[in-house]
């Protein structure tokens, strides 16, 4: 069984503001991350590789940095890692980053299972998952919570819905995006980082996989960003004082008088 | 397509590094990377990690950052394509509300833009909705039945809408951004080559160019961001529930109601073999005006009961932070934040959650935040229009005992 999981490395974004006088971003020290979702679909990767004796390999776009994420990758026990870089990969959004990693896939060859996290943290869409499945024409279950069986031909999973979840089978190959309650990803050994730091990520570039020039990067996308701003500020709240059934009485009686409560 | 530094005006002032979010723009020594002299030592390099995001353009005190955009043409003749669709998604034969809600600001902006509202129902016997969205504001609805659409699964859903659009094309198409939602439309825009942008938390009509101004929060909710769809139709966007309001429904309102027959045979590889409902969310966190969730500050699971009483009370619903989960207090769908989900109630109670950034990402756009907690210094209080310095045992009791009053 041959398995791909596909990685971002993000900007921890909780660090990155926005100024409201200049409208400009201001980041102070961010850190690049594997994007948290991402290391659960590495874990349950690893996880299916253990138990069925594949091939893991970890997939990823970006600039030649994005190198280190694969690295860590590896380092949790990935068989190797893949980066598409090439300069033309710039400024893609989902659509030419779904079409881009698609060919990737295709460059490896036969992939029995494709494995994504439900979003990346920095753009929170959750579109690249499913669209991959689109292009390379396969089934896709998206926002697994757990998976119940698996085996060279199916798989069994868990979609987590708003309210419950349904119980989906699918034949492979196929896509999934997992949640974090699938599990809890493992650290990396030291083994794994010796490994690590000798193996060679493989570099595809847009030639490399054959991909059509309008389809990828900026050229590729059909969105565009128009501006960017800060979100508006929240009023500085207020604080209500006294013991506490005095504070419940003023604070009841505030969100009546506001039309919270009716 | 890149972005250019000016050298010429380039004073390696090096305002711009922090303001890139990417980390891709260096400062270099002009002499070492052989450029012709200049009375400034330092120059500004954009790095190969650039993502063309353009953030540095406007954070250049002398205008010597530009970006060089390739023109692109027409994927499609854009005069061919019109009308607004809201795709009505439905659960067990029933409409979900978020639906509603599309169909309410889609009839704002069908007005603004001169064009029909139109309500697409898939699904196995579910016509008799279809009143129920003209009644919400559609102008047309077209239905498409077969067994396989019944309960969502992408392919036959996507063979289903894909088609339709390519027969009636419509200029805009909303989605909710919902589990289901998210996973069609990226589908869709996967297949038909079209943008599609999420959780987009206002829409506007740019009359003048005809484009859908789809907004949305980037980064968190740190930053917004205003994206277009100029080249590619239809312009797809998803929004989530409770961004909108859903107009009244008005009976003696009248419309169109189209079966369209898919010409094939739908197929999917994957089956649904249950579907099983969770007993403990009453009700959905993603749906619910009010919501009360609890935090570390609770404890032990045992009191965890008291978050469920005021939300009782309250007629709302459970959430939690991620400590509560963590320490396996309740289960992970009740968790709130980066990692969980995402919402936007009328009213968030926060009970002894200290409000880290990640627990803030997924609750700042509630209307009415109120938070109780023993520490003054707590972040969640920065974030709070009401907030209580004191012990959640003896607050909370006295505001049920306020309630029932």
């Amino acid at each position: 069984m041959k398995i791909v999981v596909c990685i971002k490395q993000v900007p921890d974004t909780t660090e990155v503001r926005i100024n409201p006088k200049t409208n400009t971003l201001i980041r102070e020290g961010v850190e690049s991350i594997i994007n948290p979702f991402d290391l659960n679909a590495l874990e349950e990767g690893l996880r299916i590789k253990e138990k069925m004796n594949g091939e893991l390999i970890a997939l990823s776009m970006g600039p030649p940095q994005a190198e280190s994420a694969l690295k860590e990758a590896i380092a949790l026990g990935c068989d190797s890692g893949i980066l598409l870089t090439d300069r033309a990969f710039a400024g893609a959004d989902t659509w030419a980053t779904s079409y881009t990693l698609s060919r990737g896939i295709r460059r490896i060859g036969e992939v029995d299972l494709i494995i994504c996290g439900k979003q990346a943290i920095d753009g929170d869409t959750a579109q690249v998952g499913p669209s991959i499945a689109e292009m390379l024409d396969i089934p896709c279950i998206t926002y697994v919570r757990k998976i119940e069986e698996i085996d060279k031909s199916n798989i069994k999973a868990q979609r987590m819905m708003e309210g419950g979840y349904h119980l989906l089978e699918s034949s492979l190959p196929a896509l999934i995006t997992v949640v974090k309650e699938i599990n809890e990803p493992r650290l990396p050994s030291l083994r794994g980082k010796m490994r690590a730091r000798k193996e060679e990520i493989i570099k595809y570039s847009a030639a490399d996989i054959v991909c059509e020039i309008d389809s990828i990067g900026q050229m590729g996308s059909p969105t565009v960003v128009e501006k960017i701003f800060a979100p508006p500020v929240r009023d500085k709240g207020t604080m209500i004082k006294g013991e506490p059934s005095e504070a419940a009485a003023k604070l009841v009686s505030e969100l009546k008088e506001k039309g919270v409560l009716l | 397509m890149s972005i250019k530094v000016d050298l010429e005006k380039c004073t390696g002032c090096g305002f711009c590094v922090n303001y890139c979010p990417f980390d891709a723009i260096s400062m270099r020594s002009r002499q070492e990377d052989s450029l012709p002299a200049s009375r400034f030592r330092r120059y500004a390099k954009i790095e190969d990690s650039c993502n063309l995001c353009g953030a540095c353009i406007d954070s250049c005190p002398l205008h010597a950052i530009s970006m060089e955009r390739a023109e692109k043409k027409e994927r499609v003749p854009l005069k061919d394509y019109k009308d607004l669709w809201v795709f009505a998604e439905q659960r067990e034969g029933k409409i979900e509300e978020v639906s509603y809600e599309l169909l309410g600001k889609g009839r704002e902006l069908a007005d603004k833009r001169g064009c029909s509202l139109v309500a697409v129902l898939l699904g196995d016997d579910i016509s008799s909705e279809a009143e129920k969205l003209i009644h919400a504001g559609a102008d047309k609805v077209f239905f498409i039945e077969d067994p396989l659409l019944a309960n969502f699964t992408d392919e036959p859903y996507t063979q289903a809408l894909s088609w339709l659009i390519e027969e009636e094309k419509p200029e805009i198409i909303l989605m909710g951004a919902t589990t289901i939602g998210r996973a069609f439309a990226s589908r869709v825009a996967a297949k038909i080559w079209t943008g599609l942008t999420a959780d987009c938390t206002e829409l506007d009509i740019d009359t003048e160019r005809g484009l859908l101004l789809q907004t949305r929060p980037a980064f968190g909710g740190n930053i917004m961001a205003t994206i277009l769809t100029e080249h590619n139709r239809p312009q797809m966007a998803t929004v989530r529930y409770k961004v909108f309001k859903p107009l009244k429904s008005d009976p003696s309102r009248k419309g169109e109601v189209i079966e369209k027959k898919y010409p094939g045979k739908l197929s999917s590889r994957t089956s649904i073999l249950e579907i099983i409902k969770d007993t403990t969310q009453e009700i959905n966190l993603s749906e619910a005006d009010i919501i009360v969730a609890g935090g570390r500050g609770l404890g032990k699971p045992e009191n965890f009961k008291l978050v469920e009483e005021l939300a009782q009370a309250l007629g709302g619903a459970v959430g939690a932070s991620r400590a509560a989960v963590d320490a396996d207090w309740i289960p992970y769908a009740h968790q709130v934040g980066q990692t969980g989900r995402t919402v936007a109630p009328k009213l968030y109670i926060a009970l002894g959650i200290s409000g880290a950034i990640q627990h803030q990402v997924g609750m700042r756009s509630a209307g009415t935040i109120i938070a109780i907690n023993k520490d003054p210094h707590a972040p969640i209080f920065n974030i709070a229009n009401y907030g209580i310095v004191g012990d959640v045992f003896e607050v909370v009791p006295a505001l049920i005992r306020e309630l029932k009053k």
